[in-house]
């Protein structure tokens, strides 16, 4: 095979496997860093990680049952500033809690006396100043939960 | 000729660059829609950030096996093997559909049986997801040194715990890194039926009133809208819009019970740093749309272990 023909299997390869390869390490960094840190909640198991830019948003919405002691978990990668959350209630909007208020907390536990299905509200923050490329990186959003 | 060749070469690489882009964007995460209600905070030129603030990642989370069989111990239900899919059943599950749905049963009958310390079930039925997970060619989700690890710790059950729900995201994560997003979301319809399979027929319909089990039986209501929303995500996929009808018609009967919920409060314990959700609520179920729920979703779960 020729130089250019090797060129050009590489630069396709390359191309196919590199999103392949960025999602696998979104869940080592899902796994190893916020799921560990739900502790001593058990974490239930779902996966909800994504790539996300500076400026990009995501919601997830689930239910949450009364009389259990649950930990939202919300990480972002390290090349990221903090991750903004809001958990809000989706009946009204009616914002619960506020991670901008606690310094960018990375996680919120609570409990609930009624089952709800709450929304919660992911934004990457854009760094001050002016930026060409913004960067992009894993954003995971996980649950833990326990008994009383 | 050698120019048309040569330029037919260009073209083809071009081509190849832009799928791998439209591969790199298919496979950042889910759907997107709606707009932003953060405040931009400047950095991104306008065009950018009006594009941003238009794209916004929506996930829908279901119960996972495990919660399902959390919510069903907590509720002080007892332990009933015969209300468990037989892993002897494993080879009926030929297609991907049944495949799928069997991986969400197994993976509650697991939960389920690992949260009562039943350690042979546990063995048994850990064996029994691995043949689904594989089945799928989901790889390493259940390996031979997870068993092993459920094998040296089957006494622990922290340890158990741990080592499901790890199957459990590595399942999750393998579908949808590899835009298998519809097959994840049948796995967890077929545990999320498993689980109130085994729910309601662990109550008796004349004892309904101040049951725990009950409420968090009548609690599922709450997550119909977002497994309806998440199936149809999913449109080109006939197995996802077959388990949508099911869902449906578990909905049709969800709807005649009623969940009454006031406003929420959230006080925080400045001690402990947790928040408390505060907010009453009433439910009312009557005994005929309790046994309509149980007689649905006996038939829907006997055609998915079938």
């Amino acid at each position: 095979m020729t130089k250019k023909g090797l060129l050009f299997i590489s630069l396709v390869a390359s191309m196919l496997l590199l999103p392949v390869a960025m999602n696998a390490q979104c869940k080592q960094f899902a796994k190893n860093t916020c799921k560990s840190g739900l502790k001593p909640y058990q974490h239930d198991g779902n996966y909800h990680a994504a790539l996300l830019i500076e400026g990009e948003e995501a919601e997830l919405y689930k239910t949450f049952y009364s009389d259990r002691n649950y930990r939202i978990g919300v990480c972002g990668a390290h090349n990221l500033k903090p991750i903004e959350f809001k958990v809000v209630d989706t009946r009204n909007g009616k914002v619960l809690y506020d991670n901008s208020l606690k310094d960018y907390d990375w996680k919120w536990d609570f409990t609930l006396e009624s089952s709800q299905q709450l929304k919660i509200m992911v934004k990457v923050p854009i760094p001050e100043g002016n930026i060409d490329e913004p960067e992009e990186g894993c954003v995971a959003i996980l649950f833990g939960s326990r008994d009383d | 000729m050698n120019r048309n060749l040569i330029l037919s070469g260009r073209l083809f690489l071009l081509l190849f660059v832009f799928l791998g882009f439209i591969m790199s964007g298919c496979n950042r995460g889910p759907k997107s829609e709606g707009s932003g209600d953060f405040e931009a905070s400047g950095g991104l030129d306008a065009e950018t950030q009006a594009q941003l603030n238009t794209a916004k990642r929506i996930f829908y989370s279901l119960p996972s096996p495990l919660e399902t069989a959390m919510l069903i111990k907590n509720a002080g239900a007892q332990y009933d093997e015969g209300l468990m899919n037989l892993t002897g059943n494993t080879s009926r599950y030929i297609t991907s559909k049944s495949k799928a749905l069997n991986l969400g049963i197994y993976s509650t009958d697991l939960s389920y049986a690992s949260l009562f310390d039943q350690t042979q079930a546990t063995l048994n039925y850990i064996e029994a997801a691995k043949k689904m997970a594989d089945g799928l060619n989901i790889l390493n989700a259940i390996n031979e040194e997870t068993i092993q690890r459920l094998e040296e710790h089957i006494n622990n059950r922290d340890v158990i715990i741990d080592i499901i729900s790890e199957t459990l995201m590595n399942s999750s994560s393998f579908l949808q890194e590899n835009g298998l997003e519809a097959v994840a979301t049948v796995v967890l319809v077929g545990g999320w039926v498993e689980g109130l399979y085994i729910a309601t027929n662990l109550v008796d319909e004349n004892s309904l009133k101040d049951n725990k089990l009950v409420e968090r039986i009548v609690d599922q209501k709450l997550s119909l809208d977002i497994m309806v929303n998440l199936l149809e995500e999913s449109p080109e996929d006939a197995d996802a819009m077959a388990v949508l009808e099911d869902v449906k018609s578990l909905k049709s009967i969800f709807d005649k019970i009623t969940i009454k919920q006031g406003n929420v409060t959230a006080v925080e314990d400045p001690a402990t740093n947790v928040t408390t959700l505060k907010s009453e609520s009433s439910i009312h179920i009557t005994p005929n749309v309790f046994k309509e729920l149980r007689s649905k979703v006996r038939e829907i779960r006997t055609s998915y272990i079938s």
